[in-house]
């Protein structure tokens, strides 16, 4: 596997390397003026908010907003939601994971009647979206009883084709003859699984990780069916659940600091799993 | 220790049989290579021994005892393969001794064991590293090292030196050589260099599409090769064949009692004789002519290429000072009858 460079690959001076940032500085300002505003709205009062010219520069409600929506929120409180979303993800992620490594490990290393036919059930499941299912899948989890809980967030979302056939295309070029070194060696087949395909294997779950985190994480259409207890909402359905509906006014500050707060836990997760992602990516070898 | 019996062992893969009812003896402490061109069937051979592939009929037996049923750890064997098959994640330390973790051995004698192997194979300062940051010989230590901790009952080899450059190749086949000699393990050892089974084997296994075609010390195979295809595969430059019209034409006179050997053969006779075996002049009973097409000065040899009037190669070898004749000049070659090999049509020595 390629090592990151240290720097580009040819060191640029002069003209191109200022017009190559300005560009780039550019891109930036554009994607983040309206996290920008978003932040600004979320620090300043209702009243200010609603007068136009809108406020570009933050105000001195930061501590008010916040502490009112991770306390009280609107429908429920946003730490509570917070929690469910991030169970829901958790769940997902490593859910899905822990699935679909065993599932690919069967696959690739296993000569089992119907071998081919798994994977390809496996590899169809590919074309639908849990949209597609959303109605059995429901009618399902209602008749077990899991509306409202987290079972009932986290299990209808736990298989996943893509992640298992990622697997099965890593397992594939991991070499035969390390198999059959850990034969001889005396590893039996689980042990070989624990001992060296999951470690080798590290920098795919930490990829694979983020991709699915982030998935969890913005699930919208499923818990909107799954939970209508508002202290089971999970955040990004909750933000719209804050709309009011009628003649309420929006309590856009509170509003605003929801999907701050939505959106921190994604980029913790990108930040801090980049840098084993990219520690897993120059340790890694084949 | 151990001795180690294949029995008629056939392989079949789906409908094709690869290999067609093997039997070899191995003695305790014996060193065996298996060679023969790629596809004959000599990795399958070793793979059934060491467990990796089932096999199909016959019986592979280690130390007395059948273990065609048995997995690979179950057999009491290590084995050292081409790509070294280093777990990449581990360090030299772990690599060498995950099988001994595996069977529940005390810390204490894996920390002995991993470190005597480490001293004997110049490890020693290499023991934190990961496989990457080793060179190919060091990985190919490790890889021996790996085998040598479990003080297995029998060693197998599969190829463990094609990956290497030519120089260490020839310095890591001394070292097997003089470890396998030390620590006295049953060794099978599978390539298809012909050097290499020369050089190593107490007694080697030429292999042909699935067939063991001789077994036996490697100058007696050398010197006695019994099928045509022996002859060919083991020596360089190869044995020089040459299909046999009448038992005299012009361009090959062989003495009487060889004509005798093949008048009362049974088909067409091929001719085998041994490059270093031909000289430039008439001396020999044997005599044979042709052009000379071109010659390859080795230094201490010169590898001379003549081409018969029926178009057949010649290849003889001479001392690197000696005078030789012009390209494209007719030559006499001759060589002392005891030299000359008769094969039949089926490619069996005829005696």
């Amino acid at each position: 596997m390629a090592r990151l460079p240290e720097s580009g690959m040819v060191e640029k001076r002069g003209a191109g390397l200022w017009l190559t940032h300005l560009g780039l500085i550019a891109g930036v300002l554009v994607i983040v003026f309206p996290i920008w505003l978003a932040f600004v709205a979320s620090t300043v009062s209702q009243p200010e908010i609603v007068r136009p010219p809108m406020p570009l520069w933050p105000g001195d409600q930061f501590f008010e907003n916040y502490s009112k929506a991770l306390v009280s929120g609107i429908n429920a409180p946003v730490a509570r939601m917070l929690f469910n979303s991030a169970v829901m993800a958790f769940g997902i992620a490593i859910g899905k994971i822990v699935i679909s490594i065993l599932s690919a490990f069967a696959i690739v290393y296993f000569r089992f009647p119907g071998r081919n036919l798994f994977f390809w059930l496996i590899f169809l499941t590919l074309m639908l979206p849990v949209e597609v299912r959303i109605v059995p899948t429901y009618e399902v989890a209602a008749n077990f009883g899991m509306l409202n809980s987290y079972s009932g967030l986290i299990f209808p979302l736990i298989a996943s084709a893509t992640a298992t056939f990622l697997f099965r295309q890593f397992f594939m070029t991991v070499p035969d003859e390390l198999a059959e070194a850990a034969r001889v060696d005396g590893a039996r087949p689980m042990r070989f699984f624990w001992d060296i395909l999951l470690p080798m294997s590290r920098t795919n779950i930490a990829a694979l990780f983020v991709i699915l985190f982030i998935y969890g994480w913005n699930q919208y259409l499923w818990p909107l069916l799954i939970t209508t207890d508002p202290s089971m909402n999970t955040i990004v359905m909750g933000i719209k659940q804050m709309f009011p509906s009628g003649d309420d006014i929006a309590d856009w500050p509170v509003i605003m600091a929801t999907s701050i707060l939505a959106m921190l836990p994604p980029v913790v997760v990108v930040i801090s799993m980049q840098k084993l992602f990219i520690r897993g990516l120059v340790d890694s070898e084949k | 220790m151990a001795t180690i019996r294949i029995d008629n062992v056939k392989k079949r893969f789906g409908q094709t049989e690869v290999i067609h009812g093997v039997d070899i003896d191995i003695n305790d402490g014996e060193f065996i290579v298996i060679v023969g061109p790629s596809g004959c069937g000599k990795s399958t051979l070793l793979r059934m021994v060491a467990g990796l592939e089932t096999v199909t009929s016959g019986e592979v037996q280690i130390h007395g005892k059948r273990v065609n049923e048995l997995e690979p750890m179950d057999r009491n064997i290590a084995m050292v393969f081409q790509n070294y098959a280093l777990y990449p994640h581990m360090s030299v330390f772990d690599n060498m001794a995950y099988g001994l973790k595996i069977a529940g051995t005390a810390k204490a004698e894996i920390a002995e064991r991993v470190d005597k192997a480490a001293q004997m194979l110049q490890l020693g300062d290499y023991l934190d590293r990961k496989p990457r940051q080793l060179s190919g010989g060091q990985r190919q230590r490790v890889a021996m090292g790996r085998a040598i901790v479990r003080k297995p009952a029998v060693f197998l080899f599969d190829e463990p030196l094609s990956n290497l450059d030519a120089k260490l190749r020839v310095q890591m086949r001394l070292e097997i050589k003089a470890l396998q000699r030390d620590l006295g393990i049953t060794s099978l050892y599978v390539t298809h260099d012909q050097v290499e089974a020369m050089t190593l084997a107490d007694r080697m296994v030429v292999m042909n599409a699935g067939v063991a075609e001789q077994i036996g010390a490697p100058m007696d195979v050398y010197q006695d090769p019994r099928t045509m295809f022996v002859g060919g595969f083991i020596g360089s430059p190869p044995m020089n064949f040459l299909q046999l019209r009448q038992a005299s034409d012009d361009s090959m006179r062989l003495p009487p009692q060889i004509a005798d050997r093949i008048e009362k053969a049974e088909g067409p006779v091929t001719v085998g004789v041994r490059p270093e075996h031909l000289s430039l002049d008439a001396n020999g009973e044997a005599r044979f002519s042709g052009r000379l097409r071109y010659v390859e000065p080795l230094g201490a040899e010169t590898l001379v290429h003549l081409v018969t009037e029926g178009g057949e190669q010649i290849t003889v070898r001479q001392d690197g000072i000696a005078q030789l004749p012009e390209a494209g000049s007719q030559c006499v070659m001759s060589s002392a009858a005891e030299h000359i090999c008769l094969f039949g049509k089926d490619g069996a020595r005829i005696d």
